[in-house]
């Protein structure tokens, strides 16, 4: 019984770093996978869009970076209050590791709006309800890790950055809501519950493109925390021992 | 199956290149970038914390 896989074993940096190693090459390759049937069907096969011609296959980026803008941001503020209550060591890591790739997810999110909303609306940027939201969770993004970054103590740096992650999830429900709360120049949803205004074969390739994002999110995530792992907890004996070996 | 006539009409996008390449050229780009920079810090980070290790044991055997 000893051996038996165990949960919260995983929370201690020493059994989650050889973990999260050995799961960086799946999640990468599954990514890769997901990538390439979504573009085939995106690009390749779903037809054309009767209102916004060829123009609107800008979606199959969109959609994805701007879902996982929003959840990557979810998940930070999650660990986030993990930290703060219970004090864990593994929680702030965690966040720290996922801020620059949700930043870069909320920057794409801006950008393929941007190239999308120019010859659809007329303008790269109106200051819309749904455009201004996602522009304040950038932001956000930068402005955790900018708090981190400036204070030198990381359990301090975890506390203050953690604050400000659960001050700024407010935004987050803010950016799905926008389109119906305010008459938004933003499209609504192009996906709902009950009914989907897509066609078959662009909801597959949006869908498959948007599980190839979140595998990209956890493959890069888990790079990065297992270096801040080994520069945090570079005085405990797993780390000086990692380090002796062959650690690439 | 595949919805285009040519390569060069994928190409052309309906007369949305610069917008439709512009936003996936961009995401490649990122997506390729993101990785070997988290790489390269990791092999840094790595040679560092070797290189303070080295300098503490000898300080502690002295």
């Amino acid at each position: 019984m000893k051996d038996r896989f165990n949960l919260y074993r995983l929370a201690s940096p020493a059994t989650f770093y050889p973990f999260a190693g050995t799961m960086i090459p799946y999640f990468a390759a599954v990514s890769a996978v997901f990538g390439m049937a979504g573009l085939y069907l995106g690009m390749l096969v779903a037809p054309t869009d009767f209102q916004q011609g060829e123009g609107y296959r800008i979606i199959f980026i969109h959609v994805p970076a701007s879902w996982m803008s929003m959840f990557i941001y979810l998940v930070m503020a999650f660990w986030a209050a993990i930290g703060l209550a219970f004090n864990t060591r593994l929680s702030g890591m965690m966040a720290q590791a996922l801020a620059p790739t949700g930043a870069l997810m909320a920057f794409l999110s801006l950008w393929t709006g941007a190239l999308w909303g120019k010859p659809m609306w007329g303008a790269w940027w109106v200051w819309d309800a749904r455009l201004t939201s996602e522009l304040i969770l950038l932001f956000l993004y930068i402005g955790y890790m900018a708090l981190t970054a400036a204070i030198d103590d990381a359990r301090r740096a975890d506390k203050a950055g953690g604050l400000l992650l659960l001050v700024g999830v407010i935004n987050v429900p803010i950016i799905y809501f926008s389109v119906k709360w305010w008459n938004t120049l933003h499209q609504g949803s192009s996906i709902n519950m009950a009914k989907s205004s897509m066609a078959t074969t662009m909801l597959w390739g949006m869908l498959l493109m948007a599980m190839c994002f979140w595998m990209y999110s956890i493959a890069v995530a888990l790079m990065r925390v297992r270096t801040i792992m080994l520069e945090r907890e570079r005085h405990t004996d797993w780390v000086k021992a990692r380090l002796a070996g062959d650690e690439k | 199956m595949i919805y285009w006539h040519s390569f060069a009409d994928f190409i052309a996008m309906g007369g949305y290149a610069g917008y439709v390449w512009g936003s996936f050229g961009v995401t490649a780009l990122i997506m390729l970038i993101e990785p070997i920079l988290v790489s390269r810090n990791r092999k840094s980070t790595i040679a560092r914390l070797r290189r303070q290790l080295r300098a503490e044991t000898r300080n502690t055997a002295e």
